[in-house]
């Protein structure tokens, strides 16, 4: 079934989106994560403009994490004081972000841009995860994952303050510093930022993993919440139709794959992601080392 | 004196027909509304070719139709290795390039329509293309637009595509393609002899997003934060709706 889609102005199948909907969200309840970095990408392979694609996918996003925001409140695990900083932070990397969008729009090199970061993050990340998580499969019974204990500059800046539910006596600095690179990020790769964050969370802030998911939830709700707005009123780049059907197989997707998820062992699903991650970062670089077949491009004025 | 030969041209111009052959023609559709499941469609053009004196023998009579999409400012990219990376380099920018572009000819168009009237009508995809001039290669640019649109089927030379029965009934099959930018999208008819445009007609196709395309393109474009605000509503309500769905199925 065709369905001709009103703001991207390409039609496309309806199932197909369903399809991309279904497999991301269920990636996205199988590992916890909101599953833009797969959504943007995807959704440019079929056709539809690099803009809409980022603005679509944020607001993709936000259903995914309200979804998963809501089941981790049910279970205490957000810290929402520590939620509120992260999103202040947020907020501002995203209005950043979205000016340097703007800005590398005019100089012709958004896609670049964005491949670049693409490559750029998922690549670190992914191999960061990837090297740990083996770490910790061979580790067998060993404590899972490792938190930033150790006495760090983190502990020595000024305005400190209490975060309770992660057990927390810091400077609120580093986590405004958090917020604001992953709503930068969030900005101009069309992302919710989770597999950025959570891993900052862990290592730098050294929040206890049981807070971790549920708050970096909160704080993505807020920020790709906010990011759909801006796209909405400044470039008019959200389409509804392509969001409600990614949405509507987003949501049967997680719900299967958080199931398949509680089977598996949380090092196994850490391989698993910090993979697909990578694959991600290397399909994008070859696009960009690679000669390509096409080397003009059209864009409208 | 010049009165009479006033009065006498005014006879001799009101006693020849205004053209020797003149375009009756139709078009299968007006209107086409752009609505969910849109997935392009085909107009038929025909008509006929009206004369009051028999036709010469020679040369023959030539039929090209063209259906042309609202025209936009573009620009052209080229992309440049640059330490292993390939980056835009180039670009040229183009002020004007129909968004779609049908052309369907009885022959060999560069054969049936000569270099000046094309310079003056516009009917070969290139004249179509208006660059905004500067650059050394400008051309290379404005041929790589044709080969991306001829690509994605947004440009098309269909030559002999016009059926033409006994130098006089014409037809042809324009399929617009699924990926359609609203607008009036002119189609023109002309009728050449020798390369020579000998008449020519134009009919205008309206072709509009209709019921929830419209309603949500205009939202979106009129009341951007409404519009907004709709979509993360709709962004919670389903995520909440799943939540809650799953908790009670889970129960």
């Amino acid at each position: 079934m065709q369905l001709y889609l009103p703001i991207a102005e390409v039609s496309v199948n309806a199932f197909l989106l369903l399809g991309i909907g279904g497999f991301v969200g269920f990636l996205s309840g199988m590992f916890g994560v909101g599953g833009g970095f797969l959504i943007t990408p995807l959704l440019m392979l079929i056709g539809v403009p690099p803009g809409v694609a980022v603005a679509t996918g944020a607001n993709q996003v936000v259903a995914s994490s309200i979804s998963g925001v809501l089941a981790q409140f049910k279970r205490r695990a957000v810290d929402m004081k520590m939620g509120t900083v992260l999103t202040v932070g947020g907020l501002v990397g995203s209005t950043f972000g979205g000016w340097v969008f703007d800005l590398m729009g005019r100089a012709g090199q958004t896609d670049v841009f964005v491949q670049l970061s693409y490559v750029l993050f998922l690549g670190l990340i992914g191999a960061m995860m990837l090297t740990e998580s083996l770490r910790a499969l061979r580790r067998v019974g060993a404590p899972k994952v490792r938190r930033g204990r150790v006495h760090s500059i983190v502990h020595d800046l000024p305005f400190k303050v209490k975060f309770r539910a992660s057990g927390l006596y810091i400077s609120v600095l580093p986590p405004l510093m958090a917020g604001f690179v992953v709503g930068f990020l969030s900005a101009i790769m069309g992302v919710g930022g989770g597999f950025i964050m959570v891993p900052l969370m862990i290592y730098v802030l050294g929040m206890p993993t049981k807070v971790v998911v549920g708050t970096s939830l909160f704080q993505i709700t807020f920020v790709t919440a906010y990011t759909t707005l801006v796209h909405a009123v400044t470039h008019h780049t959200v389409d509804m139709m392509l969001a409600l059907l990614l949405i509507l197989g987003g949501v049967i997707g997680a719900q299967i794959g958080t199931k398949v998820g509680v089977r598996l062992k949380a090092e196994q699903l850490r391989v698993l992601l910090s993979l697909l991650v990578l694959m991600v970062a290397v399909k994008i670089g070859f696009d960009l080392i690679l000669t390509p077949a096409e080397l003009y491009s059209v864009t409208l004025r | 004196m010049t009165g009479v030969m006033r009065g006498l041209l005014l006879l001799l111009a009101l006693a020849l027909p205004l053209r020797a052959e003149e375009i009756v023609s139709g078009v299968s559709t007006s209107d086409i509304s752009i609505t969910t499941d849109f997935n392009g469609t085909a107009i038929l053009i025909y008509g006929a070719a009206m004369r009051e004196a028999p036709p010469p023998d020679w040369p023959l009579l030539q039929v090209i139709v063209t259906v042309e999409g609202p025209a936009t400012p573009l620009v052209i990219r080229k992309k440049q290795r640059v330490a292993g990376i390939w980056l835009n380099r180039g670009a040229v920018e183009i002020a004007s390039a129909p968004s779609f572009y049908a052309v369907a000819t009885t022959g060999e168009l560069e054969a049936i329509l000569s270099p000046e009237e094309d310079a003056k009508h516009h009917v070969s995809i290139p004249s179509t293309i208006r660059a905004i001039a500067g650059k050394e290669d400008e051309d290379t640019y404005v041929e790589a637009l044709q080969r991306i649109r001829e690509g994605t089927g947004q440009y098309r030379l269909a030559q002999n595509a016009v059926l033409l029965l006994r130098q006089s009934l014409f037809r042809t099959d324009v399929t617009l393609p699924a990926n359609l930018v609203e607008g009036d999208y002119r189609v023109r008819i002309f009728l050449t002899r020798g390369g020579k445009v000998v008449d020519l007609q134009e009919n205008v196709i309206d072709v509009r997003k209709a019921g929830l395309e419209r309603w949500l393109y205009n939202l979106a474009m009129q009341q951007p934060l409404i519009y907004g605000l709709l979509s993360l509503v709709i962004a919670m309500l389903a995520g909440w709706g799943a939540s809650e769905l799953f908790r009670r199925l889970r129960l």
